[in-house]
């Protein structure tokens, strides 16, 4: 991948405006230092000096959720994703951030992308408001850093979900001849809060015709660090995630997780100048596929169970925008027998999870998830599919909070359910 | 009268402001407001009167003249907060909208009713009818169905004095003075539309549209000559030249031929056997002038990702170059191919970097000049060829604008066109509506004392 410079990405906007109504703090505010557009604008007199990074700025740039709705639109190509995550690094590189903020910051991005600490965490919590009979919540002082002061009251990522914890076997065989060795990341959220999508997208494959390899020493890819612009983490967790996976002989690296691809499909671009390591982070990028469009190249047979139910799809913005996957998970859907796929209003408006966005600006991230399950509700499904963890845990968070009973299930599960229905599960398998 | 958060004045959001998609000149706001109603609108706009603080009206900020930028600075009116569909009527083909409303949301909501808003603009899924008003906007289908000024009925405006007017109606004639059509086309200098009454258009029958592949820019140009001349009314044809197919290819990989210096994507719409008769007529002029080949697009995804390369084109360039300042002139159709090679001899002259991508059934020529801002010396070779190519376009007896509007950037060309005597009607016009001259000032009309630029 080319190495082109802050200045010559930002230099790539001709300010033609297509951009704006995709953007959802435009959409929210209409004000245009809350476009990208604008965001492109204000780094441009930033990078040449004509204006010094204050709190103002540092704002604007700060409330960008990182959804790349606008990449997707752009016609002149302009790498916003890359610009916006290389500002963020500087902000927290040369300490333009008060140290408490950066501190809370730096704790919660530490126990997300840990599996232990985020267990342990996790019941911490849900202790403690059990005891209380509330909600689970931040502590006040640290929602108030997190929020940078906005706020005495942080939402807590991951709540909405339940449990399933556990991590996958080393490795899962092809039931039937092999085709193909796909390594599987089961990550560090997902193995924690999704264990049963892992379980279903490693059946999914094995059923498919595919051994299925997941290191155990493969931790966190960096994705949550590097959207939030801790680099150097971020580039820590990609070199061991290399490391773990050097000798792992497989076609493909596949993940249900759509954060993560969108930063495993980058790792060229994060670890380019690092003499030992670019080769290998290329390589590892381009084998990296999302599960849903692995499965529609692979070409496998439909389910012959019937799931007689109408689903609506939400399009995950590190699926649809950065890593520009929109028709295979409507694929795979249609192809279950009764299934009735139906649109959803603004699906590929983000719906504010977007990281650890949830927890740094509540106001704006509970207004587009209220969006979000107004769109659900006039969709008239009683379930809706994503393929990401942050929106399916933000969004059941939403569901229940608005009193609606509507099922948020990753794509694979409806399909994997689907599969086990079938008199024959899996096709030829 | 406004909320706190409708109100901006942090110097970090006025850089956001300081200019549309025309970046050579810049003004900078002092504060901007979102009204979400006419009546909040038209209240900030008293305010400003009574206050002597210019104003200037803004969209999604798309246009290509500097019609939404603040030159005097003072307030920016946003009419983002002003985005609703207020009414659909499709038996009488009309529908009413708040003018923050973006056009393509139009189309959006007349399309379960088998219709559609016909102006086009390749950035209508970001700009503003409102906006579209203002500039009278008009794109690829307006070779066929007309320009903005033919779809809009009724406008609700607030004038600079603060009061609001209701023109036109829901029928089809305008009754007394037409001031929607005085409205249309006026840049917001002489009031800040709030509604639009639009017409609706029933959805063509059938559709073809086929792309031809030429060697030559010169034969090309020539079949456009030849269609228009034969009196074939295609709804779209347009013209992209060598660097917009290759920046195309570049972005997209749409399969264009690379080595091709110009591709007509012609449109035609109708019923069955006329249709085809026109359909054939199309593919022989473009045979007849050496096209290489004619294909038509077999299916509906076909014919979207043509049109989604046309309405990208423009916008691609800028992984060419940082800058492009796309022009506007209006041609007679039958001198097309010689205006596109004395346009190029411009280019060539000045040493600029210039491509071609146009509605050319309108003779609506956008040459874009590509550029880097930070180079000045660029920067001025780039004035000068587009100052040559305005001239050239109202020698040959056409416009120096088709439908980006004259805004700032060729308010000073606007000599080439006007005598000192038509120039002063147009500033009679706009002190009958804005005597105190706040209304975004200084676009259109160039001051009388500025010297004349001898035509």
């Amino acid at each position: 991948m080319s190495q082109k410079s802050p200045a010559d990405i930002a230099a790539g906007c001709i300010r033609c405006g297509f951009c704006l109504d995709a953007c959802p703090t435009f959409k929210l505010t209409a004000n245009e230092a809350e476009s990208p557009r604008g965001r492109i604008y204000l780094m441009r007199h930033l990078l040449d000096g004509g204006r010094a990074m204050d709190a103002a700025a540092l704002a604007h740039l700060d409330n960008c959720l990182g959804c790349r709705a606008c990449e997707a639109v752009c016609p002149s190509g302009v790498r916003y994703g890359s610009l916006i995550e290389g500002f963020r690094a500087r902000i927290e590189e040369e300490g333009l951030r008060p140290a408490a903020e950066v501190g809370a910051r730096g704790m919660l991005l530490d126990t997300l992308t840990d599996r232990s600490r985020l267990g342990a965490s996790l019941t911490g919590l849900s202790m403690v408001a059990g005891i209380l009979r509330k909600a689970p919540a931040m502590p006040g002082l640290f929602a108030r850093l997190l929020t940078g002061g906005q706020s005495d009251e942080a939402a807590v990522p991951l709540s909405g979900t339940g449990r399933s914890g556990g991590r996958l076997p080393a490795f899962t065989p092809a039931v039937g001849k092999a085709r193909r060795t796909v390594c599987l990341l089961d990550g560090c959220v997902m193995s924690v809060l999704f264990a049963e999508v892992n379980r279903v997208t490693a059946e999914l494959l094995s059923r498919c015709g595919c051994n299925v390899v997941c290191p155990r020493s493969a931790g966190c890819c960096g994705a949550l660090d590097a959207h939030a612009g801790r680099r150097e983490r971020a580039r820590e967790r990609a070199r061991a995630l290399i490391d773990a996976l050097e000798g792992a002989d497989y076609d493909a690296l596949v993940t249900n997780s759509a954060g993560c691809g969108s930063t495993l499909r980058e790792y060229g671009e994060l670890l380019a100048d690092d003499d030992r390591y670019a080769a290998r982070a290329a390589a590892l990028a381009t084998r990296t596929r999302d599960i849903s469009e692995y499965l529609v190249d692979l070409g496998v047979e439909p389910p012959t169970g019937r799931l007689d139910v109408t689903v609506a799809y939400h399009d995950a913005c590190h699926l649809a925008h950065a890593q520009r996957v929109t028709s295979p998970p409507r694929a795979l859907l249609r192809s279950i027998p009764g299934l009735k796929l139906v649109p959803l209003a603004e699906s590929d408006l983000c719906c504010g999870s977007a990281g650890t966005y949830n927890v740094t600006h509540p106001e704006t991230a509970t207004a587009l998830l209220d969006r979000k399950v107004a769109n659900i509700i006039a969709s008239g499904a009683p379930v809706v599919a994503a393929g990401n963890p942050g929106c399916i845990a933000w969004m059941r968070e939403g569901l229940a909070r608005a009193g609606s009973t509507i099922r948020v299930a990753h794509t694979v599960e409806l399909l994997a359910e689907a599969y086990r229905r079938g008199a024959s599960p899996y096709g030829k398998a | 009268m406004l909320r706190a958060d409708q109100v901006l004045t942090d110097p970090v959001e006025m850089l956001a402001y300081e200019c549309d998609a025309y970046t050579i000149h810049k003004g900078r706001p002092d504060v901007v407001v979102h009204p979400e109603s006419t009546e909040q609108c038209a209240a900030v706009v008293r305010l400003c009167a009574r206050m002597g603080v210019p104003f200037t009206p803004r969209g999604t900020g798309t246009g290509l003249s500097g019609g939404a930028t603040p030159l005097c600075g003072g307030v920016v009116i946003s009419i983002m907060r002003m985005n609703r569909v207020l009414s659909v009527s499709p038996a009488d083909l009309r529908l009413r909208a708040q003018a923050g409303c973006i056009n393509s949301t139009i189309t959006r909501a007349a399309a379960p009713y088998g219709l559609h808003y016909a102006p086009d603009p390749s950035s209508q899924t970001a700009c503003t009818v409102g906006g579209n008003v203002a500039e009278n906007a008009s794109g690829p289908h307006t070779l066929k169905y007309g320009v903005t000024a033919n779809h809009v009925s009724g406008l609700t405006v607030a004038l600079p004095d603060g009061s609001v007017v209701e023109l036109g109606s829901d029928a089809d004639e305008p009754c007394g003075y037409d001031l929607v059509g005085l409205c249309v086309g006026s840049e917001g200098t002489l009031g800040i539309v709030t509604e639009v009454t639009v017409r609706l258009t029933p959805n063509p029958r059938q559709v073809r549209t086929l792309l031809a592949v030429f060697g030559s820019v010169d034969d090309a140009s020539r079949t456009v000559s030849r269609i228009i001349a034969l009196g074939i009314v295609p709804c779209a044809l347009e013209m992209m030249d060598s660097i917009i197919i290759n920046a195309l290819e570049d972005a997209f990989a749409m399969g264009f031929p690379r080595d091709a210096q110009a591709l007509l994507l012609v449109e035609l719409d109708g019923l069955g056997p006329g249709l085809d008769a026109e359909t054939a007529a199309v593919r022989d002029l473009c045979s007849e002038h050496n096209a290489r080949s004619v294909s038509a697009a077999a299916s509906e995804e076909e014919r979207a990702r043509l049109w989604f390369a046309r309405k990208q084109g423009v916008g691609v360039l800028g992984r060419v170059a940082p800058n492009k300042v796309t022009q506007d002139g209006l041609i007679p159709r039958s001198r097309l191919p010689e205006v596109l090679a004395r346009i190029r001899a411009i280019a060539e002259r000045h040493s600029v970097r210039l491509c071609n991508i146009f509605h050319a059934g309108d003779g609506n020529l956008h040459p874009c000049v590509i550029f880097d801002e930070r180079d000045p010396d660029e920067l001025r070779r780039v004035l000068a060829a587009n100052e040559e190519i305005l001239r050239l376009c109202v020698e040959v007896g056409g416009s120096i604008t088709g439908e980006h509007g004259v805004g700032v950037e060729k308010r000073d060309a606007m000599p080439l066109m006007f005598s000192e005597a038509d120039l002063a009607a147009m500033r009679r016009v706009k002190a009958a509506f804005d005597p105190a001259g706040l209304c975004n000032p200084g676009k259109i009309v160039p001051e009388p004392s500025a010297e004349a630029v001898p035509a």
